[in-house]
C-alpha cells in the first residue's frame, strides 16, 4: 500500500467550499493552543467571541462594519490574484483613495449628496487604482517584482499620508491632533440603520462583487483575466493583449482598495487620520484566499474575518486575553486554507494494487 | 558640499553605517540562501519580529546573549520549517505561503509579548551586547571604531558573509543548493534529493534572517517595540536582487544602505527646519524601490525560482 497524489481534472465547488469552512474552523481550533498557554479556558473565550460578534444588534452592525472594507480589500486581492498580479499593496491603495476623498470631499466644491457621493467615489478608485498602475506598469516595462515594490509602497504612502495631514491637510480645529479636514456633510456615506455604524459602504462591496462576479463570467475582460491567469504564454501566443489587461487588473484592484478607503473615510471617521485602517489591505489577502478568489464568496469571507477581530476584541475586553489572538486566527485560516488548496488540486489515495503488483 | 564631506569622512558616520546596515545582512543572507535554493521566502518581514521578541524575551527571562541569538535562531527555523513544508513539500504558492508566515509569526510574537508583559506601559529593557574593545584591533586609526568597535553581532554578520561565500562556492553543499535553484532535474539525476536540500536552505536562511530581527532587540536597542521591523525584511528582499544573489554583493549592498539612511539622519539634523522628517523617513523605500527598478532588467535571478518541484517530475 503507499499513498498515491494525483491531480484532479476538476474540482466540484462542494469541494472548494469544504476546505474554507473547514480551513476557518481549523484556524480558531489552533489557537486554543496559545489560549491554553496563557492558563485560559478556550471555550469560553470562543463563546464570548461569538457572542461580541454577533451576540446583538450593535455587535452585528459592528461586524458588519468592519466588514465592508475587508470586502473591497479581499475584492483587490482576488481579482488581481486571479490574473497571477501580486497586489500586496492594497493597504497603500486605501489610504491613496482615502486621500483622494479627502481631497475634493471637503469643500472643495459644493455639489448635492447624491451627486457630490458618487465624484468622491470615482475620486477614490481613480486614485487607488493608479497606486497600483505604477507597479505593473514598471513590472511590464522594467521587469521589477510588484510584490516588493506594492510591499514597500505602502511604507511610503502612510508616511506621506502623516506628513500631509501634520501639514497641508490638517485640521486646524482638531486641538493638535494629526488628521485632515472632514469631509463635507453632502459627501457622507448616509447610515444604513439609525444611531449604529454600519453605513452605505456595504452596499457598495456588495454591488462590487455582484459586479465582478458578472464581469469574471461573462465578458471578455473577465475570459482575459482567466486566460492571463492560467497560461500566460499561451494567452501571449493566441494574440490576447496580456500587457493591456495587466493594466486594467492593476486599475480595478487598486480602485477597489481605494474604494475601502473612501468608505472608512465617509462612512465611519469622517476624516483621514494615519490610524484609518489596522491592516484592511493585508486582512484582504486572507479574505480573498478563504473565499477561494470567488467575488461573492469574499462577501461571506470578508464577514467571517470581521467577526474574529469584532469578536475577539470584546473576549479581550471581558477576559484580558490580548487581542492579537484575532490576527492569529486570521494568519493561521491563510496558511490553512493553502494547504486545503493542496487538496483541492490533487487527489491523495492510498494506492492498494501498488502492494499487490510489488 | 563640505557639510556633505565632513559627514562622509567623520568615524561616527560610518559606525551608524554599519550598524544600520548590520540587521540587512543577516536579512539578506537569509533570503539569498533561499533563493538560491529555488524559494522565495516573504516570510522575511515577520522571522524577523520573531527574531527580535523570542531573543529579547529569553534574555528578559534570564537566558544570558547568546542563549537569546540561539533562541531567536531556532524561532526563525521554525517558521522557515512551516513556509519550506508549504512551498517545498507541498508546492505551494511561495508568494501566499510568505506572506502567511509573516502574517503569522508576527501575530504570534506580539501575542506571546502582550500575553507574558501584559502590564506594562514602558518597554522593559535588557543590558545589550556592547560594542567590542579588542586589544589592538580596536585601536587602529578608522577601521578600529569603524569595525572593532561595534558589538559582536555586528562582526558575527560580517563573518557570516563570508561563511555563506565559502559554503556556495566552495563547498559540494554549496554548489547542490545553487544548482537546486537553478536546474533542479540536474540535482535529482545526480541522486541528491531536491526537496531535501531546498528545505534545508528555507530553514537556514530563515534562521539568519531572524538574527537580524535579534539583533534589533539585543544591540541596536535593548527593548522589543511594536512595529520596531518597519518594512526592514522588505527591503532585504530588494536587496538581494540588487546584490543579483552574491554574497560578496549583498555585503556591499547593505553597506551602501546603511550609508545612505546614516547619511539622511545626518542631513536631517541639517535642513530637517525645512523639509518634513516624513520624506526622510521615506527614503530607504524609495531607494529601494529605485534599486529594484534599476536592476531588475539585468538581473540574474536564480533560473528555478519560484517554481515547485515534484519528486520523479519530467522536463
Amino acid at each position: 500500500m503507499r499513498l498515491v497524489v494525483e491531480p484532479r481534472a476538476n474540482a466540484p465547488l462542494s469541494l472548494k467550499l469544504l476546505v474554507s469552512i473547514v480551513a476557518g474552523l481549523a484556524a480558531l481550533l489552533l489557537v486554543a493552543i496559545p489560549v491554553l498557554l496563557a492558563g485560559r479556558s478556550p471555550l469560553d473565550a470562543y463563546g464570548l467571541m461569538v457572542k461580541g460578534a454577533f451576540g446583538s444588534m450593535f455587535s452585528l452592525s459592528e461586524t458588519l462594519t468592519r466588514a465592508t472594507p475587508l470586502i473591497l480589500t479581499g475584492l483587490a486581492a482576488a481579482v488581481a490574484f486571479r490574473a497571477r498580479l501580486w497586489n500586496i499593496g492594497a493597504e497603500g491603495q486605501l489610504y491613496i483613495g482615502a486621500l483622494a476623498a479627502v481631497l475634493v470631499g471637503s469643500g472643495l466644491f459644493q455639489l448635492p449628496p447624491l451627486l457630490m457621493i458618487q465624484v468622491v467615489m470615482i475620486a477614490g478608485f481613480i486614485a487607488g487604482g493608479l497606486m497600483m498602475v505604477v507597479p505593473a506598469f514598471l513590472k511590464q516595462r522594467f521587469g521589477a517584482d510588484e510584490v516588493v515594490i506594492t510591499l514597500l509602497l505602502n511604507f511610503v504612502v502612510i508616511l506621506f499620508i502623516q506628513m500631509l495631514i501634520e501639514g497641508p491637510i490638517k485640521d486646524p480645529l482638531a486641538l493638535g491632533w494629526p488628521q485632515s479636514v472632514p469631509l463635507v456633510d453632502a459627501a457622507d456615506y448616509p447610515k444604513l440603520i439609525a444611531r449604529m455604524r454600519i453605513h452605505f459602504g456595504l452596499v457598495v462591496g456588495i454591488a462590487a462583487a455582484l459586479i465582478l462576479w458578472v464581469v469574471v463570467r461573462r465578458t471578455v475582460l473577465g475570459f482575459e483575466i482567466r486566460a492571463v491567469g492560467g497560461n500566460r504564454a499561451a494567452a501571449k501566443f493566441a494574440g490576447l493583449p496580456v500587457n493591456a489587461t495587466l493594466l486594467k487588473v492593476a486599475l480595478i484592484s487598486g480602485g477597489l482598495a481605494g474604494l475601502a478607503g473612501v468608505g472608512e473615510v465617509a462612512g465611519v471617521k469622517g476624516y483621514l487620520s494615519a490610524d484609518l485602517s489596522p491592516g484592511f489591505g493585508y486582512s484582504g489577502i486572507v479574505v480573498a484566499m478563504l473565499a477561494g478568489l470567488s467575488p461573492i464568496g469574499t462577501v461571506f469571507a470578508a464577514i467571517f474575518v470581521a467577526a474574529v477581530f469584532v469578536g475577539a476584541d470584546s473576549m479581550s475586553r471581558a477576559t484580558g486575553i490580548s487581542n492579537y489572538l484575532a490576527d492569529l486566527v486570521v494568519a493561521l485560516s491563510l496558511l490553512c486554507v493553502l494547504v486545503g488548496g493542496f487538496f483541492v488540486r490533487f487527489r491523495v489515495r492510498l494506492d492498494r494494487a501498488a502492494a499487490q503488483g510489488a | 558640499m563640505d557639510a556633505v564631506f565632513d559627514i562622509l569622512l567623520s568615524v561616527n558616520f560610518w559606525v551608524a553605517a554599519l550598524r544600520i546596515a548590520t540587521p540587512l545582512i543577516f536579512g539578506v543572507l537569509g533570503a539569498l540562501v533561499c533563493e538560491r535554493a529555488g524559494v522565495l521566502n516573504l516570510g522575511i518581514e515577520g522571522i524577523f519580529v520573531a527574531g527580535a521578541m523570542s531573543g529579547w524575551m529569553a534574555v528578559y527571562l534570564g537566558a544570558d546573549l547568546w542563549t537569546g541569538v540561539l533562541v531567536a535562531a531556532l524561532a526563525g527555523a521554525v517558521f522557515g520549517a512551516i513556509h519550506a513544508t508549504l512551498t517545498v513539500i507541498l508546492g505551494l504558492s511561495q508568494h501566499v505561503s510568505g506572506i502567511g508566515v509573516t502574517l503569522l509569526a508576527t501575530s504570534l510574537a506580539y501575542f506571546t509579548y502582550r500575553t507574558a508583559l501584559p502590564n506594562v506601559s514602558t518597554p522593559p529593557r535588557i543590558i545589550p551586547f556592547q560594542p567590542l574593545n579588542v586589544p589592538g584591533l580596536s585601536d587602529l586609526p578608522f577601521i578600529g571604531p569603524v569595525i572593532f568597535q561595534q558589538t559582536s553581532l555586528t562582526l558575527l554578520a560580517i563573518a557570516l558573509v563570508g561563511v555563506v561565500a565559502w559554503v556556495l562556492y566552495r563547498t559540494p553543499l554549496g554548489l547542490a543548493i545553487r544548482a537546486v535553484g537553478d536546474n533542479p532535474a540536474s540535482v535529482e539525476a545526480q541522486g541528491l534529493s531536491v526537496i531535501g536540500l531546498r528545505f534545508g536552505a528555507v530553514v537556514a536562511g530563515s534562521a539568519l534572517m531572524a538574527l537580524g530581527g535579534a539583533f534589533l532587540t539585543m544591540s541596536a536597542f535593548d527593548a522589543f517595540f511594536f512595529g520596531m521591523v518597519n518594512g526592514r525584511g522588505w527591503i532585504c528582499i530588494a536587496l538581494v536582487v540588487f546584490a543579483s544573489w552574491q554574497p560578496g554583493k549583498a555585503l556591499l549592498g547593505a553597506l551602501l544602505f546603511g550609508a545612505f539612511d546614516a547619511f539622511q539622519i545626518r542631513l536631517q539634523a541639517s535642513v530637517g527646519q525645512i523639509v518634513p522628517g516624513q520624506v526622510f523617513l521615506m527614503l530607504p523605500y524609495v531607494l529601494s524601490i529605485l534599486a529594484l527598478v534599476l536592476v531588475a532588467r539585468k538581473a540574474d535571478y536564480p533560473r528555478a525560482l519560484l517554481q515547485p518541484w515534484f519528486k520523479g517530475q519530467r522536463h
